[in-house]
This record gives structure tokens, sequence and C-alpha cells, in this order.
């Protein structure tokens, strides 16, 4: 078993909006599944974007995430499957899609 | 009058039973832990006086306090003679254990607070986790060897090495019984609510077909849970909630067995069988421990037990799968996947509900197949019996092996299959 992190990221105007409790429940059920197949390593935290800095060369700290990209990472979690195809397949049920985000899914390469 | 009196031949093992444990607490919290073998002869040869002098004088008005009058005065005897063996032999020796000035009683409050005290004594993290139930069992309930291995399907034998390490280890523990500290309590509260969360599973689920000693699992472990929620000391939310559970799952012990022992699943069960007074009673608890913010494994057990007892409505799965998914994130146990995928199922249909099923990857479990076998009961009934047949394959327990094939029966008469 190898292991991935699955890293949502989400742009702006979706994460302004708060989840339904249908969105809320959508969630919790795609990570129930994953952690009753036991691949769960990390169920992973929401990130804020209220209480965020972006720290820059030469001493400059701006307000809120990273947003270079129009995207920023809303969270993560890591889990544990055969190859990063079955973490993709994963990746692919979660309800991120239905308001306009993505998911990196990266594998966690293991320091001896 | 005198003829529905009990005879000593029935009063004592109840008494046995109720007095036991909790004489021994009292007086190992006197003595300290090291001198348990001394506090449980001590009470035996109590037991003994009272067999030979009930059967020749009758039973006396007050038998508690009996035991207790008579348990005081051979403590007393016996440190008057181990005073005398420190002072006349051991002279030099300085370090006495023993107080015998001190004076202790059987009042109702010390019992209280011994068993509390013993409670975290038994429950030593250090001990694996059977060997802390094999001990509350015959420390904290006076069951005596061949009923926790028959509770355990366990041989005596097994049984008696299990206990003998751990009585070694708990002799050693410094732990100290007479003051009940809070960084103890913290230090071991955990070990405590597990093992009697353990204590209640054994019995709720126990593989023994002995109904009477599962019954007796689930009420000791109710009695000791009830003692943690009565002391400020102990009466946190977790416990609150723990009792929560067993108090609902207790609930339905009545309606879970038929007649002939037969286990009765829960949708068939007769809902006028289930004790209100525990129900409501798991209510008062659940409440007292969501009265923090704090979510453990018995919140959310505790939860789901009362989405099953309360009446049904079309919103109940769906919390109950909620409260799964919860539960599963804290702690992944294939009985809880199993459990999961079935309230899914319920909410999202049962097609959904086999896909997400064939997920879990626990095909050599028999519950997986029993699923699986309900699941496809409407959809394919060729799968579902071939599912039914590995469960009943899988699974060890006779009785178990009845109720599939009945199931399995039942279908092949409803479908003309042969």
């Amino acid at each position: 078993m190898k292991e991935f992190v699955l890293i949502f990221r989400l742009d702006n105007a979706a994460s302004a909006v708060k989840p339904t409790p249908e969105q809320m429940q959508e969630r919790m059920n795609w990570l129930g599944s994953i952690a009753a197949q036991n691949k769960l390593v990390d169920k992973g935290n929401t990130l804020s974007t209220g209480s965020a800095r972006t720290v820059k060369p030469g001493n400059l700290v701006t307000d809120g995430p990273y947003t270079e990209i129009k995207e920023f990472i809303s969270g993560y979690i890591i889990v544990k499957t055969e190859d990063i195809e079955e973490a993709v397949e994963m990746a692919k049920a979660n309800p991120i899609f239905k308001i306009g985000g993505s998911i990196e899914v990266r594998e966690v390469i293991k320091r001896d | 009058m005198h003829k529905t009196q009990p005879t000593v031949h029935e009063l004592l093992p109840q008494l046995f039973r109720l007095e036991y444990a909790k004489m021994t607490a009292v007086l190992c919290r006197h003595f300290g832990l090291k001198h348990i073998e001394m506090a449980e002869d001590l009470v035996s040869e109590t037991f003994l006086k009272a067999a030979e002098n009930w059967g020749l004088n009758g039973i006396p008005e007050n038998p508690s306090a009996w035991l207790y009058t008579v348990a005081k005065n051979k403590t007393k005897d016996q440190l008057k003679r181990a005073q005398l063996f420190e002072t006349k032999i051991k002279a030099a020796v300085q370090n006495q254990d023993f107080e015998p000035e001190s004076s202790f009683d059987f009042s109702n409050q010390n019992i209280t607070d011994s068993q509390l005290a013993m409670i975290f004594a038994v429950c030593n993290p250090e001990n694996p986790v059977e060997a802390q139930i094999c001990l509350a069992l015959q420390v904290l309930c006076g069951f005596s060897v061949e009923e926790i291995a028959d509770a355990f399907l366990s041989k005596t034998e097994t049984i008696k090495k299990r206990l003998l390490r751990a009585r070694a280890k708990l002799r050693k523990d410094r732990f100290q019984m007479s003051a009940l500290t809070a960084e103890n309590i913290s230090a071991r509260l955990d070990a405590v609510l597990s093992t009697l969360y353990l204590l209640f599973n054994e019995g709720y689920f126990s593989k023994s077909n002995n109904q009477l000693i599962r019954k007796e699992l689930c009420a000791e472990a109710i009695r000791l849970t009830l003692l943690l929620t009565e002391s400020p000391l102990t009466n946190s939310s977790k416990a609150n909630a723990l009792l929560a559970l067993m108090c609902f799952q207790s609930s339905r012990l009545e309606a879970r067995a038929n007649e002939a022992g037969e286990s009765v699943l829960f949708e068939q069960q007769d809902k006028n069988l289930w004790s209100k007074e525990l129900i409501e009673k798991g209510n008062y608890y659940l409440v007292n421990a969501c009265s923090v913010e704090q979510v453990s494994k018995y919140h959310l057990e505790a939860g789901i037990a009362y989405w099953h007892t309360s009446p049904a409505n079309e919103q109940r799965w769906g919390h109950i799968l909620q409260l799964y998914n919860q539960l599963i994130l804290i702690e992944y146990s294939p009985a809880t996947a199993l459990n999961r995928t079935f309230a899914y199922a319920k909410v999202y249909g049962y097609e959904q509900g086999i896909r997400e099923t064939e997920q879990l990857g626990l095909e050599n479990f028999k519950d997986y197949h029993a699923l699986l076998g309900y699941l496809y009961t409407a959809i394919d009934v060729e799968k579902a019996l071939s599912h039914y047949q590995k469960a009943i394959a899988l699974t060890r327990s006779k009785t178990e092996k009845k109720t599939l094939a009945k199931e399995v029966e039942r279908l092949k008469k409803e479908f003309k299959i042969h």
C-alpha cells in the first residue's frame, strides 16, 4: 500500500458560500466510505481562509492564502491505496466537483 | 411466613455475589493492594462461618450486617496477630504495613469509595485488556473462574493463568487505593471505561449460549459504570455516554432472543418487550453526556442506539448514517464498517448499498456475506443465496448457523429454488 495526499482546491467564490447540510452530509459520506474501507490514514483538516497570511521574499507578508493560481487549498486528507489509479478513483467520487473545486493527488515520498 | 423465607442454601450464593466483592474492596483499601489475598481469605472465611452458623442458628435478621461484623472482627484478630508477629519476631523492621488501631467500617460510603478505588486498581493499562476484564469479573463482580471461563468460552486453565499473571501485577502496583487522586483518575479513566465497555459487550454480543451469565455480565457492567457516574470524581461526560449506551442496548435484552435462545433480528423484535424504563434512563444519561462539547465513541454509539430505540421515522437512518460516519473516523473496525454500510443502504437504497459493501474488502467475514445476502434478496436471489451459504460456512456459532439456514430455506421456498 502507498500513501497519497488528496489536496482540495476551491476558487474564491465557491469558498465564500457556506455548505448546506446536504453538502456536509455528502462530504461525510465520502469520507466515511474511505474510512469504512480502512484506507484512511489521516482525516486531515480544513484550512481557514480568514486566518491566513502569505509570506513572500523580502519580508513581504500579505493577508489571505496563496491565490496566484486563482484557486487555493481548502483542505487535505491522506489515504492508502494499491496505486495512484485507485486514489484517483476515490477522488473522483468527491462532491467538490459540483461546486467547481478540484483535487490534486500526490504520492507521499517516505524518507527512510 | 416461615415458608417464604429463603433457606441458607438459597441465600448464601446470592449474598456471596452481592457482598463478596464489596467486602474485599473495603478490606483491600484498608490493607493495600499488596495484601489482596489476605483480604479475600478473610472474606471467604466470613462466608464459611456464615454457612456453619446460619445452618445451626438460622439466618440472622440482617444477613449483610452480620457478615460485616464478622469480617470486621476477623480483620481485627488478623491485625493483632500480624502486629504480634511484627513486634516480636521482626522487631527490627520499622516499615509496618498495618495500623491495627486505625479503624474502618462497612458504611455505605466506604463500600462505594472502596469499590470505586478497586475499579481503578483493576483497570491497570499495563495489563492486557482481556486480563483486566477477567480480573474485574473476579475481584469486582465475585465471579468464579468457571463462570468467567463459561462467559469467554475458554478453558478454566487459560483463565486461571491469565488471572495469576494479572493478580501478580495488581499486588506489585503502587496504586494507592486509600485515596483516589485526580491524577490517578485521569491516568486510568479511559482504561476503566474501555474495560467496562468490553465487559458489557462480552455479555451483549457473547458467543456463550448461557443467557443467564450474559445478562449478569451486562448488569454488572451497568452497576460499575453507575458507580462512576455517582461519584463527583469520576462523573465524566464519557462515563455518562457509556452508561446511556448500556441502558439503550439493555432495553432490548428481552426481545433479542426467543424462548429457544435463538437471536431475533432487530426488525423482527417485539417492541413491546423493550424496556421503556431503561430507554428513559438511557435518554437521561445521554442528555447528561451532551452537557459538554465532547464527542467520544461512546457518545456516537449511544446516539446510534438512541435512534434504534426511538419510534420509526424517515429521518432515522440518515441520522444513524451520519453518526456511523463519525464513528468510523474515530476508530475503524469491520463491524462498524458493516453497520455503517447497512445504514447507507437504508438511506440510499439497496443497490447503492451493495456497491458500497463490495468495496469493503471483508470477504472473510461472515457478517459481510450476511449483509450482502440481505441486500441482494430483492435484487438477485441467486446471489443472495450464495452469500448466505458463505456466511453459514464462515460462522462458528450454532445458533447463528440456524438463523441463517432458516432464511435460506425461506428464500428457497418463496422463489421455488431447489
